[in-house]
C-alpha cells in the first residue's frame, strides 16, 4: 500500500503504517489523520510529539498502558488516563496515534 | 494444552507467578535477544513476577554504546531502558559472565543486580516458569 503527500508516494503496509519512518513530516501526519477521520488538534499533536520523543529515546513505541502513565507522568493526570486519550484517538492512543505519528504499531498490538 | 497457555489461564484467575527470561546469547547474529525482548514487553500486560537474567553472552545485551550502522541492523539497546516504564525492574546479571568478557556494571546502560553464579541458580529455583532466549 502507499499514501499520497505532496506529490510524493510513500509506501506503507497493508495496515497503514508508514514504512520508512524517515518519510514522515507534519504533512504526511496531517493526510494519515485525515484518512483516519481524525481532525488534528494541538491536544492531537501533543500526543503524536510525546510518542515520536518517546521513539526517538527508546527505539519503540509503547504500549497503551506505558503511553498512559508516561503522558499522566509529563502531562499531568487530566491527560494521562484512557478516557482522555481515547477520545482524541477513538481507534486506540497507541494504535491510531502511532499510526499518525509514523511509528510502527507498538509491540505487542495486533 | 501448552504450558503457556495455562499460564494465561491462571493469569486471567489472577494467579501472579514469577517469571524469568534468561538471555544468554549477543545482541546481533541471531534473533534471540530482540525476540526475547519483544517478548518481555508483550508479556509485561499480564501483571506478572518478571525478571530478566544476563549471562554468558548475554551481557553483552546491555553494554553501552553499541554501534550497528556497519552491520546494518538496528540499534535496539535503547529499548532495556524502556524497560522500567513497563515495571520491569528486576535485571539480573551474572558476575563470573561480566568478569569473563572484562566488562563491569558501570559500563551497562541500565541499573541492575549483579549477583554470583550460586545466587542466580537460586532465583532461578524459585520461578514457577524460565524461558531462556
Amino acid at each position: 500500500m502507499a499514501i499520497e503527500v505532496g506529490g510524493k508516494t510513500l509506501e506503507t503496509d497493508e495496515e497503514g503504517y508508514l514504512v520508512n519512518l524517515a518519510d514522515w513530516t507534519e504533512d504526511v501526519a496531517n493526510a494519515i489523520a485525515k484518512a483516519e477521520n481524525v481532525d488534528m488538534s494541538g491536544n492531537h499533536w501533543e500526543v503524536v510529539n510525546f510518542l515520536r520523543e518517546y521513539y526517538n529515546e527508546y527505539q519503540i513505541a509503547p504500549a497503551v498502558r506505558v503511553l498512559t502513565k508516561a503522558i499522566g507522568k509529563k502531562l499531568g493526570p487530566d491527560k494521562g488516563n484512557s478516557k482522555y486519550l481515547y477520545e482524541l484517538f477513538p481507534y486506540g492512543p497507541a494504535k491510531q496515534a502511532c499510526k499518525i505519528a509514523g511509528l510502527p504499531k507498538p509491540t505487542g498490538c495486533v | 494444552m501448552t504450558e503457556a497457555a495455562m499460564d494465561l489461564e491462571a493469569e486471567a484467575a489472577g494467579v501472579v507467578k514469577k517469571f524469568m527470561y534468561v538471555n544468554r546469547k549477543a545482541p546481533y547474529g541471531t534473533i534471540y535477544a530482540l525476540e526475547g525482548l519483544e517478548v518481555v514487553l508483550i508479556s509485561a500486560a499480564f501483571d506478572q513476577d518478571v525478571s530478566l537474567a544476563f549471562l554468558d553472552d548475554g551481557v553483552y545485551q546491555l553494554v553501552k554504546g553499541q554501534q550497528t550502522k556497519g552491520i546494518e541492523v538496528k540499534n535496539f539497546s535503547p529499548t532495556y531502558r524502556a524497560l522500567e516504564g513497563y515495571d520491569i525492574e528486576k535485571l539480573y546479571v551474572e558476575r563470573e559472565s561480566l568478569e569473563a568478557r572484562g566488562l563491569t556494571a558501570d559500563q551497562l546502560l541500565v541499573p541492575v543486580e549483579v549477583m554470583g553464579r550460586d545466587e542466580l541458580v537460586r532465583r532461578m529455583e524459585e520461578q514457577d516458569v524460565v524461558i531462556a532466549f
